[in-house]
């Protein structure tokens, strides 16, 4: 391993079930193309998947690991240099707001979809790059992380002023 | 004497009818206007919690609340959800170490949901009828003032009892519905029936894209 800096790519499903992606970041394709651009190590939480990755690989420099469930993922996504995440919004935002550089997978697999248009509109805003599990070794090889804008977290304070003059509260 | 009963019945059916369309048409328009006057204690709340990013994005609201305005808080998730109630839970527990609280004034409860993701349309029809029933229950119990629910299916029967509630004159809540931040360029089913039958006397939308689409939306950026 020599004096090689640990850069680990943190792939989550959340609470879902999403074989699609588990099984193309574990194709030979992907992983090359993570390896090319400087990773060394695969963490898979892999939640109600069935489909698991393999531990060896052809190319045995990229280190792969996986896990279901964790009660807390932020560890991991603090850890990681790139997170690909399905598109769900706490995944997401939580990525987000620790500041990593985010890859969102869709899953077309679920009916009424509208967790696309979260993730289509944040990749529009620059903040997340998009994919879907066909496409994610073209998105690795393409992708310059360099070109991200940072995620300016919004918090309830605006809807809650609202709320409070509605409700005849005095101003704070 | 059974054709006595039917002709008072046809007297006093449309003036009760005419007397509830009279009071509906009234509470539609009181909710769409902010109070006039301000509330001199707490107001007894009711905070909708779902699985998915639901309960966080609810939780963000919370923990910007003031909890004296906002007391006693019940919060009320699906059967099915495990998660949300603990997370809401482990937020007033810390409230109650840091001083912030000093009784317990939070409740949790479980509803019966609508609907589970994937089920058939033909049994739902039955699940959402015994769901209805228990929200109406809750809300009666409950009597709350103020609403809060972001799009979880289990928000439209424990509204719309509320709603109901509201008409017969038999408690007043007002409803604040923020859609999901999930939600960028449609609303959410939930969303769409509280919006178009006005049900909600607040609604929020976290995007300018939905805010054009549904002018009577209010959008105060988003909550993550």
């Amino acid at each position: 391993m020599g004096g090689r800096e640990r850069r680990m790519v943190f792939v989550t499903v959340g609470t879902t079930c999403f074989d699609a992606l588990v099984k193309a970041v574990d194709s030979e394709e992907v992983k090359e193309a993570l390896l090319h651009k400087g990773y060394t190590e695969l963490l898979v939480q892999m939640g109600r998947g069935t489909y698991i990755p393999s531990k060896v690989s052809a190319n045995s420099a990229l280190q792969v690991d996986y896990f279901t469930f964790s009660q807390s993922i932020a560890d991991y996504i603090r850890e990681a240099s790139l997170v690909i995440s399905h598109a769900g919004s706490g995944s997401i935002f939580e990525t987000l707001r620790l500041g990593k550089p985010l890859i969102v997978v869709v899953n077309e697999d679920l009916m009424d979809n509208h967790q696309s248009e979260l993730a289509e509109e944040l990749a529009d805003r620059k903040h997340l790059l998009c994919a879907r599990p066909q496409t994610l070794q073209e998105t690795v090889k393409a992708m310059d992380l360099n070109n991200l804008l940072p995620y300016m977290p919004g918090d309830a304070k605006q809807v809650v002023t609202r709320i409070n003059k509605f409700l005849g509260f005095p101003d704070d | 004497m059974g054709l006595d009963a039917l002709a008072a019945a046809c007297c006093v059916l449309p003036v009760l009818i005419s007397l509830l369309a009279v009071r509906l048409v009234y509470v539609l328009w009181r909710s769409g206007q902010p109070s006039a006057g301000s509330p001199t204690a707490g107001l007894r709340c009711l905070i909708v919690l779902g699985s998915g990013g639901h309960t966080a994005e609810m939780m963000n609201i919370v923990t910007a609340v003031q909890k004296d305005r906002f007391t006693p808080r019940y919060y009320v998730a699906a059967l099915t959800d495990n998660m949300s109630l603990q997370k809401a839970q482990v937020y007033e527990q810390s409230l109650i170490q840091s001083g912030e609280e000093t009784i317990k004034n939070a409740h949790f409860m479980q509803i019966y949901r609508s609907r589970e993701v994937g089920q058939s349309y033909i049994t739902s029809i039955a699940t959402t009828l015994l769901a209805t029933l228990h929200a109406m229950w809750l809300v009666v119990r409950i009597r709350p003032q103020v609403i809060f629910c972001n799009g979880p299916g289990t928000c439209f029967p424990l509204c719309v009892s509320a709603f109901i509630l509201k008409v017969l004159g038999l408690g007043w809540s007002s409803i604040f519905y923020i859609e999901s931040i999930a939600r960028v360029k449609k609303l959410s089913l939930s969303g769409l029936l509280l919006y178009k039958l006005r049900i909600a006397d607040q609604f929020f939308v976290q995007w300018p894209q939905l805010q054009q689409q549904y002018p009577r939306a209010c959008y105060a950026d988003r909550l993550m």
